[in-house]
């Protein structure tokens, strides 16, 4: 099992993301677990050597988990600080740590309800990148209706016996250890609500196989895990038995609007400008072309619009308020805003947005592979329609429907 | 910056709606429709006494001395209740240049009259081309004397048939840089020459037609400097903007949540219709656009407080998006509404057809675009 999983690891996605003229998008994280976009560049999950080697760096320095307490190995800064960093390195396009989801979601959920016994053993490892996290969550029959997770865990002494299957486990591949989603509770009466736990699972546990899924972009960066009669001590359960739903609604949360998505648009516009200004139409570059002005300002506007939402949620954390309505906006605009200058780009290459790589194809390929994989981000963290549900009832205050 | 509202702003706001609520109901607004002056003298008085008109302006001028930040909270329960009264048009439109670029004399002859609620005044600057730029002021100023003489047809004049005082803006003289020569006058709206019509108009706000005819204006009324008056025009133009983005997001913040009340309570095939996703994704889609248009109009107004060089491309942003947002905002909340979004009887007609005149004021999102592309060098 653990030589499939490397042998896959080495196969894995091409560096995403380096290549020139790219939006940074690197393919998106499905099911409903899922750190938005990372910086870009980097795999999800992370895991290969380059993130491997690049997370150590940043940690040595002192970047990872800047707002993280010190005593768990981060820096100890405010909020404030962190995003000052994020924005950054997201203004410099550079690749996220080793860490992304580890840091991501693993970690926050660790420190808001994890025991001081689990903080302690792996918090630290999440920021110096020595272990790297994925989520399994989505099941093949429950991606948007998470609540139908099917996958069991019957306790049997000091342990959970877990099996099950679980899909679109970001990075799985290469991951050490995964949040896991499990029903503890079996009774057809209980709310289903009331049925989960919450789990810290090593991947390396005898039963669990990983199979790479490809997507249509024609790579692989998530997997499909099958867990067999896994045994998980029941000290790596976070929080109470039967209160995993309330927690993974925390993880989701800790996936908010920020800035740095935002900016990571404002670099694909800038990128997307040089591309309208090389192509050019009935003898002239497109970058003239009324219509075409109109769709890339829009986009500039929409990126802005992005990031201001997210430091208007910026300023309520800072102040210490609740999240208001601009938390849930900001992640479904900046979502579709994605995909529409991806596909955008592709529109202006034209014919050649069909060549994915050899001398005719354009930036080698980079805009035709980043537009095919901009198709998963009204998927990943809660499809569009879900977000829309959501602003609707949590945000707006709108009924649920009901039979 | 900070990007929300501190808890002076939120006092401002709050007390700003509670008065328009039982000083401005909606009766009000469908009479001012009617009613020659458009305004309520009453209300204007009322305004000026609680510090409104004169929030801007230093404490010497009888004002309040707050930033354009509070301005702008302020506008948006102005445009939420949707108030007939020319707040914009005298206070960001023509008191504001004037504080920036008037003389001693100007501050002081127009200042506290505006504060006190005295004096109205309006920008004459749109005429039939209805263009933006500079190149398009065709009515003219010629020197004679101690004076200038000013013909041509102003169009588009918000208020000024209820004004004291016009600004207007001339050439008043013909260069290859058509932002060169151009002159502004403070003109006495009295003045003999000078013919006023009332503009039939879709929402009932009065806008004019202005002519002048061989209008003679003292020299010392010349706003600025002579022939430089374009480099005032211009931060006019971006404090009219993401004013006009204030006054649209109160409006398209009363339709959305008037919409979103109406399909909580409204019933068909046995539940509220807002239960629908079909319902529910139209209404999300508008909360991400005025939630976004907040963000982008505060950061614009953010910029025009702090002199920042961006202010530019931050109100044509801001004015591309709100335009939209109001737009969309009332067209979803007529259709959500059904039947009865289409009555006259009901108000949300009042906040469409407003946003139909806000798009296109201070140039429509396409012309902000256009703009957004040339100063990101597309």
């Amino acid at each position: 099992m653990k030589e499939l999983r490397q042998r896959r690891g080495r196969q894995g996605t091409p560096a995403p993301g380096m290549g020139p003229g790219r939006s940074g998008a690197p393919a998106p994280g499905m099911g409903p677990g899922r750190p938005g976009a990372p910086a870009p560049g980097m795999g999800p999950g992370g895991g290969d050597e380059v993130t491997r080697w690049w997370n150590k760096k940043l940690f040595e320095a002192g970047y990872v988990g800047i707002a993280w307490p010190k005593e768990y190995g981060g820096r100890g800064a405010t909020v404030m600080e962190q995003v000052i960093f994020n924005q950054e390195m997201a203004k410099r396009r550079a690749p996220g740590g080793a860490g992304g989801l580890g840091v991501g979601w693993a970690g926050p959920t660790i420190m808001a309800a994890g025991s001081e016994e689990q903080k302690k053993r792996f918090l630290p490892k999440i920021l110096s990148g020595e272990e790297v996290w994925c989520q399994a969550f989505s099941e093949p029959e429950a991606g948007s209706d998470l609540a139908n997770c099917q996958t069991r865990a019957v306790e049997d002494g000091d342990n959970y016996i877990v099996n099950g299957q679980k899909l679109w486990t970001t990075g799985g591949m290469r991951a050490d250890w995964a949040i896991l989603l499990a029903k503890t509770d079996f009774d057809p009466a209980t709310p289903k609500h009331r049925t989960f736990s919450y789990f810290l699972m090593d991947m390396h546990s005898p039963g669990v196989t990983v199979r790479p899924l490809r997507e249509l972009t024609g790579s692989a960066a998530f997997g499909e895990t099958f867990i067999d009669n896994v045994r998980i001590p029941k000290n790596l359960m976070v929080g109470e038995k039967n209160n995993g739903w309330y927690i993974t609604m925390g993880t989701l949360e800790f996936e908010r609007s920020n800035s740095s998505s935002a900016i990571q648009h404002l670099n694909t516009i800038a990128n997307l400008i040089e591309l309208a200004r090389k192509m050019e139409r009935n003898g002239q570059p497109l970058s003239k072309d009324p219509v075409t002005r109109q769709k890339i300002a829009q986009f500039y506007i929409e990126a802005s619009v992005g990031k201001y939402i997210g430091l208007r949620a910026l300023t309520r954390q800072l102040r210490g308020q609740t999240p208001g309505p601009e938390s849930s906006v900001g992640s479904l605009l900046n979502m579709e805003l994605g995909q529409r200058i991806e596909d955008f780009a592709t529109y202006l290459e034209g014919p050649y947005s069909q060549l994915m790589r050899g001398k005719y194809a354009i930036d080698n390929g980079a805009w035709p592979r980043s537009f095919l994989s901009s198709r998963g981000r009204t998927l990943a963290t809660g499809t569009s329609e879900i977000k829309r549900n959501v602003i609707a009832q949590r945000t707006l205050g709108l009924p649920r429907y009901t039979q | 910056m900070n990007f929300e509202l501190d808890e002076e702003q939120v006092m401002l706001k709050t007390s700003a709606r509670d008065f328009l609520e039982k000083e401005c109901p909606k009766k009000l607004v469908r009479g001012m429709m009617e009613d020659e002056k458009g305004y309520s003298p009453e209300l204007w008085k009322k305004i000026a006494d609680l510090g409104w008109l004169g929030l801007t302006f230093p404490e010497e001028y009888g004002g309040i001395g707050s930033s354009f930040l509070d301005l702008v909270v302020l506008l948006e329960e102005c445009g939420r209740a949707l108030l007939p009264a020319p707040i914009i048009s005298t206070v960001v439109l023509t008191g504001r240049p004037i504080l920036a670029a008037g003389t001693d004399e100007q501050k002081k002859q127009f200042l506290p009259q505006i504060t006190s609620g005295e004096m109205i005044l309006t920008l004459a600057f749109m005429e039939a081309s209805a263009s933006l730029e500079a190149s398009d002021i065709t009515v003219t100023a010629t020197p004679s004397g101690n004076n200038f003489i000013i013909n041509g047809t102003k169009l588009f004049v918000p208020d000024a048939h209820v004004a004291d005082y016009l600004l207007c803006v001339t050439r008043t003289k013909d260069s290859s840089n058509k932002e060169e020569g151009i002159t502004l006058f403070l003109v006495d709206a009295r003045t003999d020459g000078i013919k006023i019509e009332v503009l039939e108009t879709m929402t009932g706000e009065k806008l004019c037609g202005v002519v002048f005819n061989n209008v003679a204006v003292p020299k010392k009324n010349i706003l600025g400097e002579l022939d430089q008056g374009w480099s005032i025009m211009k931060r006019v133009l971006v404090e009219a903007q993401v004013a006009e983005c204030a006054w649209m997001i109160g409006g398209a913040r009363w339709a959305m949540e008037t919409t979103i009340d109406y399909a909580k309570t409204r019933i068909a095939f046995e539940r509220p219709i807002g239960s629908f996703q079909a319902i529910q994704h139209k209404l999300a889609n508008i909360a991400v656009e005025v939630e976004g248009s907040t963000s982008i109009m505060y950061y614009a107004a953010w910029t025009i407080m702090e002199n920042d060089p961006e202010m530019t491309l931050a109100a044509s942003m801001a004015k591309s998006w709100c335009g939209e947002t109001y737009k969309h905002a009332t067209f979803d909340g007529v259709q959500i509404h059904g039947g009865i979004g289409y009555t006259w009887d009901h108000d949300m007609h009042l906040y469409l057809k407003r946003a139909k005149a806000c798009e296109v004021t201070f140039g429509d999102s396409d012309y902000h675009r256009e703009k957004v592309a040339q100063i990101l060098k597309v």
